[in-house]
């Protein structure tokens, strides 16, 4: 099991004690160097970037670059790298940063092959890291550390865990959270496509036996069963504390993708109606719209109370 | 995408895997000169990317010249779930024993590949009982794991023999093909016991058409479509009058359930991406005003680290160049809202502040 937490804060005693360094792969790329920017004014600690080629030179005056993540990793021993390359490049930048002894790896491209996210997962395994992605926003703990490229207004610290499969339905639903009081303990982004190397069923794992969570939010969408499966763990597992799902697409037509790769209904395989009737045998109410989240949220929890 | 049965049998018959004699066409002249060389009887089937065409009357047998004249235009104008005929395959009649389903497809939740066999075919496969399943992690299929498959659907002799083969032949083709999908339904024992696969479905990883110029041409792609990957958007046409328009999927997806849910008709899905630019916006309206069908647009954008003044600027160019003279529902979220919503006052766009409201007053403002 994954301690999420320990990797992104750290414990009291390590000296980089919540500000725990981060590598950007592809730091000078035209997203990785606005992202890099944003992450850094966000407070999250961007330790070294890698762009083969630019060693030596130094982003924004501040950040070191260096040609491989092996260097990179030698030079500052972080454990965590965010990945920005275009999709083609992906594999080969994954391993690098496995292999180099990354332990959290948070891919943000679009369009990565399936292979090779199988591939790259595969090794992940062996070297016992995690992926959040691909095509993930990414991964933050609000106030505290952001890596990916998710906007900073709509998120503020708290007790809610929020695991979304889309980028910007997590923003929208986070900022419906926060407008109704509730901040969140920590965001994870699933990402769209067809395999997640965080699939909601470990993202869950990761966030379940947090002392003070107060409620999950699930954000879902067509295609695959991963909805589902969570489902079934939360069933098996008597969870017990509030829950709320949104699933996108139940106006989607079958047979088509829909903007994400993963997005797709095959026969029934993948369909709204499966997930939702998935979510209602686990007792997990599911909301008609994202602005209704935080409504069924604050019902969860009467109902826990009385 | 997903290819056709036609087209799957191609890249089937290119792998060694067993087949009827084929051949495609898209007129009735073409058809009548392949009637005459495949020889009668034979069946006419449609050629459409979705299931349940038999049951549509889109595969229907024939014996002879009367019955192909008559029969070949009325599979041609079918229509089935909203889908027109791409071509028409006349494929031998074939004299089976029994159907059997074979497939191999990723499993997304186990993130494995996995084979499922039946040896009850011929149905969809929700409906296919006694489901044998295999996982084989990236897709590789070993003799032993295929000789598995065979015992455990009943088979014996050189029936087996014809199973194992194919196995082996579908997951070299998903491997190299890098497929998501590859099902043969129904797979059919024929008289003398050989195998044959009788229908094709093969569906492959758009993310990996990088590496497969060779499948290039079975895409099937609109004008507008084709305009839409080119500028890095996501377009699906719906048969709607409201186009929708919106930055992230789940968020476009999500919209279209609401305008749904409201009785609105969606008239396209349109995702210009995470971030939303002055530039990408104004080409998405560029894209939509080639769409005849629309009477309003409906556009949910969440700026995020995007200025929302950004893309009330690609509006005001749109109006300016007569782009469209359509009424635009918008709810603009995000920084420097307010000074977008100063912009377009006096606009063919109207501002809403919640989702909702720009769906009702689309519904209202369209109807």
């Amino acid at each position: 099991m994954t301690d999420i937490f320990a990797l992104l804060k750290g414990k009291p005693e390590d000296s980089d004690y919540n500000k725990k360094g981060v590598i950007v792969q592809g730091i000078t790329g035209a997203y990785g160097s606005i992202h890099t920017k944003q992450m850094i004014a966000y407070g999250t600690n961007v330790i070294a970037g890698v762009t083969p080629g630019k060693g030596g030179q130094k982003f924004e005056d501040t950040v070191p670059i260096y040609n491989s993540m092996q260097e990179a990793v030698d030079a500052t021993s972080a454990k965590i790298s965010i990945i920005f390359v275009p999709a083609k490049f992906f594999l080969s930048a994954a391993k690098d940063a496995l292999n180099s002894g990354i332990k959290l790896l948070v891919a943000i491209p679009e369009h990565v092959p399936i292979r090779d996210t199988m591939e790259a997962l595969d090794l992940a395994k062996q070297k016992g890291a995690v992926i959040i992605g691909p095509n993930t926003p990414g991964i933050m703990i609000p106030e505290l550390i952001k890596i990916g490229i998710m906007p900073p207004m709509p998120f503020k610290a708290g007790k809610i865990a929020v695991l979304s499969k889309s980028g910007t339905l997590l923003y929208e639903i986070s900022d419906a959270l926060t407008n109704a009081g509730f901040g969140q303990s920590i965001t994870i982004g699933i990402g769209g496509d067809p395999v997640n190397g965080t699939r909601l069923i470990d993202a869950f794992e990761m966030i379940k036996d947090i002392s003070d969570l107060e409620g999950v939010v699930i954000v879902g969408e067509i295609g695959g069963d991963s909805e589902e499966m969570l489902a079934q763990r939360i069933i098996d597992l008597g969870f017990k504390k509030p829950a709320v799902a949104y699933i996108a697409g139940r106006a989607a037509p079958k047979e088509k993708r829909m903007g994400h790769a993963g997005a797709i209904v095959m026969g029934t395989y993948g369909s709204a109606e499966s997930k939702v009737s998935m979510f209602n045998k686990a007792n997990i109410p599911v909301a008609k719209r994202p602005a209704e989240v935080p409504v069924l949220l604050a019902g969860k929890m009467e109902n826990r109370l009385e | 995408m997903q290819l056709l049965e036609f087209q799957a049998k191609e890249l089937f018959r290119e792998y060694g895997i067993n087949l009827l004699g084929s051949i495609s066409s898209t007129n009735i002249e073409e058809g009548r000169k392949h009637a005459k060389e495949l020889g009668y009887p034979f069946v006419i089937k449609i050629q459409v990317p979705v299931g349940g065409r038999g049951k549509a009357g889109g595969i229907q047998k024939c014996q002879n010249d009367d019955e192909f004249e008559l029969k070949y235009p009325q599979v041609m104008d079918l229509e089935i779930k909203g889908e027109k005929a791409r071509a028409i395959l006349l494929e031998k009649m074939a004299d089976i024993k029994k159907e059997l389903y074979l497939s191999i497809f990723l499993n997304r939740s186990k993130r494995c590949y996995t084979i499922i066999a039946s040896a009850e075919g011929g149905v969809e496969i929700e409906s296919v009982k006694s489901q044998i399943i295999k996982e084989i992690g990236l897709g590789d299929v070993s003799d032993e794991v295929a000789k598995e498959v065979a015992k455990e659907m009943g088979l014996e002799g050189i029936t087996a023999d014809g199973v194992v083969d194919t196995l082996k032949k579908l997951s070299k083709l998903t491997i190299e093909k890098e497929a998501e999908l590859v099902e043969i339904n129904p797979l059919a024992i024929m008289q003398d016991d050989t195998i044959v696969a009788l229908d094709g479905k093969f569906v492959t990883d758009d993310n990996a058409n990088f590496r497969h110029d060779e499948l290039q041409k079975y895409q099937e792609k609109t004008e507008i479509e084709e305009q839409a990957e080119k500028s890095g958007f996501s377009l699906v046409e719906l048969d709607g009058d409201i186009a929708v328009v919106g930055n992230g999927a789940g968020l476009v997806m999500s919209t279209l359930d609401m305008l749904s849910d409201n009785g609105g008709k969606p008239a396209c899905f349109l995702d210009v991406g995470g971030g939303a630019t002055t530039e990408s916006v104004y080409e998405a309206l560029t894209l939509i005003s080639k769409l005849d069908r629309v009477k309003g647009i409906l556009v949910n954008l969440y700026g995020g680290i995007v200025k929302t003044t950004v893309v009330a600027e690609a509006f005001l160019k749109a109006y300016e160049n007569n782009l469209i003279d359509l009424p635009v529902f918008s709810r603009l979220k995000g920084t420097e809202s307010e000074k977008a919503k100063e912009m377009l006052k006096d606009s063919r766009t109207n501002i809403f502040d919640s989702v909702e409201e720009a769906i009702n007053a689309a519904v209202m403002g369209t109807k």
